[in-house]
């Protein structure tokens, strides 16, 4: 991809996050009662100090004018302020951050790890009983809801067995903890196992498919023609191509993600934004809410337009006009 | 890839899941909202007056999972209802039309990609505290982008088929060639994808009725079901195993009986 199209590309992505923004603005100012709604029941807040307020953040203004002072600040990284806490809502968003980066982190390598060799068994013994097993296997991946299978972990590996700690980012220092990696890893356990099922089940699932298309091409029979062996032939001609369209799935799975990752925070109290964002949601933190919500469409379109990259550099085949 | 013994098992399990929670109102002895005041405060274990036990305001489990189930259902077919008519009229309009409109719908189409599903969803129900049309309506109407993508590819190809440009020469209008040509020869994809959808919505509805931003009790969903379990998780494990196992199973069902339809309608592998 020659720099002149990544440009194009980058700048193609602007009228999206442009049209986005105004959609979730548009939402959030249409809500009962506006961003101050918060402040109405409180009885301690007379209706002069509401509409003092309400001037203070330029909620006076008229919508389009909000609407264009919100968007320059938010590209200048001025997010706005926390309702709940009263600190900028980008310090609120860079505190959290880490954990979660750590959680989807890890979910993202397990999957990989995973889904290949399974997608590339499941291929290689098509139609036979591990297949089957398999297939059942990632069916029942996608269709187990998160919450639940996370309550059941916790029921039976932390309250039954007491292997693991039921919740929760690292044990305290004064309850005994060592803030060692070990106290890490054994709370990143089961948030990491629960976050990547669905992952492992969709990409193993699309691995497969697409592996079996690939096998079936001449250039693989030529393969086998000079002598490679079944794994030879999957593993060092079929598979680069078989990966081509999961790149597509890997970026959009993303989403998917991070609407796991809000369930999946919220259940094992993972200090991450998924679970700042539903404290945000409880509390009616609005900032908070829209900085997270562009925050993770900014992160989807991104994902996109790596995945189109990614495209062109294992395949040399394809070129964008 | 399934084979049909599977769908065919799902179609079973389905329709007698659907028998079970139309007839529960006739079978049960307890309302969905009646109270055991002896049992109120603790979740009382499984008995022989309870089969599941009761959650902590006294009220049968067993009658709560079944009317939960009306509910999820009724949210769950109802949204993939909506998402595959909207899906199909964006898909249907960008594939016979092209052009600039195509490039206007698929737009839209990459901006709702573009927006987090479960946050949004939860955003838009934390807001308007809508009521179970509103929820299927914000449901439906945030996931028909993978029908219409699905739909559009096949209103591109139909249209450069030529039973359509006969049915055209013979004097049809656009709403005819779309409505009466050309939507019968995507039936097929559009079944799918729909089935599909049924699954993804109610596991949705039942993320956000977890979370407590969906259907709000006493209305029981399997959902809400699980949000009042999980405290209870360690000491009354029984409240939080059917309504998961049923959404678990059904979710299952849905999507390896349209594993099967997929097989069943296009002999590709």
């Amino acid at each position: 991809m020659s720099p002149g199209l990544l440009l194009r590309r980058l700048l193609g992505a602007v009228p999206l996050l442009l049209a986005i923004s105004l959609l979730l603005f548009t939402i959030v100012h249409l809500a009962p009662g506006g961003p101050t709604d918060v402040y109405a029941d409180n009885p301690s807040v007379t209706p002069q100090a509401l509409a003092q307020i309400r001037i203070a953040y330029g909620l006076d203004q008229p919508l389009p004018v909000q609407y264009l002072r919100w968007a320059l600040a938010m590209t200048r990284g001025v997010w706005g302020y926390s309702i709940r806490t009263g600190r900028p809502v980008t310090t609120e968003i860079a505190e959290r951050l880490p954990a979660s980066l750590l959680l989807g982190g890890t979910a993202l390598a397990l999957s990989a790890l995973i889904a290949l060799p399974v997608g590339i068994l499941s291929a290689a013994l098509r139609r036979s009983a591990v297949d089957r097993v398999l297939t059942l296997l990632s069916f029942a991946g996608i269709s187990i809801p998160v919450f639940w299978l996370a309550l059941m972990l916790q029921l039976l590996f932390s309250i039954r067995w007491g292997l693991l700690p039921a919740a929760g980012y690292e044990t305290i220092v004064d309850a005994g903890g060592d803030a060692g990696w070990l106290d890490h890893l054994r709370h990143l356990a089961m948030p990491a196992a629960v976050l990547s099922l669905a992952t492992i089940a969709t990409w193993s699932r699309f691995l497969r498919g697409s592996l079996i298309d690939t096998l079936q091409q001449d250039y693989v029979r030529t393969a086998y023609a000079k002598g490679h062996g079944t794994a030879g032939v999957i593993i060092h001609h079929a598979l680069r191509n078989a990966l081509i369209p999961v790149v597509t799935i890997v970026s959009l799975d993303l989403a998917s993600l991070m609407s796991g990752a809000i369930i999946t925070e919220t259940v094992f109290a993972w200090p991450g934004i998924g679970r700042l964002f539903v404290e945000s949601m409880d509390a009616r933190d609005y900032p908070v809410l829209m900085g997270l919500m562009m925050l993770g469409s900014l992160a989807l379109v991104l994902a996109n337009l790596c995945a189109d990259i990614v495209y062109t550099l294992i395949d040399p085949r394809i070129r964008y006009a | 890839m399934l084979e049909s013994a599977a769908a065919r098992v799902s179609l079973v399990f389905l329709v007698l899941l659907a028998a079970a929670v139309i007839l529960v109102p006739l079978c049960s002895r307890y309302a969905y909202d009646q109270q055991d005041l002896g049992l109120i405060g603790q979740p009382a274990a499984p008995d022989a007056a309870h089969w599941f036990g009761t959650d902590t305001l006294g009220e049968d489990s067993l009658t709560r999972v079944f009317y939960g189930g009306r509910i999820s259902l009724e949210v769950g077919l109802a949204s993939a209802l909506v998402s595959t008519l909207v899906g199909t009229a964006i898909g249907a309009l960008a594939g016979f039309f092209g052009g600039r409109v195509d490039q206007c719908l698929m737009r839209a189409t990459d901006v709702v990609l573009s927006i987090p599903l479960l946050p949004l969803v939860l955003l838009l129900s934390g807001m308007f505290r809508p009521d179970l049309p509103l929820l299927v309506l914000a449901i439906g109407g945030l996931t028909w982008m993978a029908t219409a993508r699905v739909v559009r590819g096949q209103f591109l190809s139909l249209r450069e088929l030529e039973f359509v440009a006969a049915a055209r020469a013979l004097g049809a209008g656009s709403g005819r060639l779309i409505l009466r040509h050309m939507l019968p020869n995507a039936i097929a994809p559009i079944t799918v994808s729909a089935t599909l959808a049924v699954g993804s919505s109610i596991l949705l509805e039942s993320a956000l009725s977890f979370l407590g931003f969906g259907v709000q009790p006493p209305t029981p969903t399997w959902g809400n079901l699980l949000n009042a379990a999980s405290p209870w998780i360690g000491t009354a494990p029984w409240l939080a195993l059917p309504p998961g196992l049923l959404i678990f199973a059904t979710v299952l069902a849905v999507n390896c009986l349209g594993d099967g339809l997929r097989d069943a309608l296009d002999s590709r592998d």
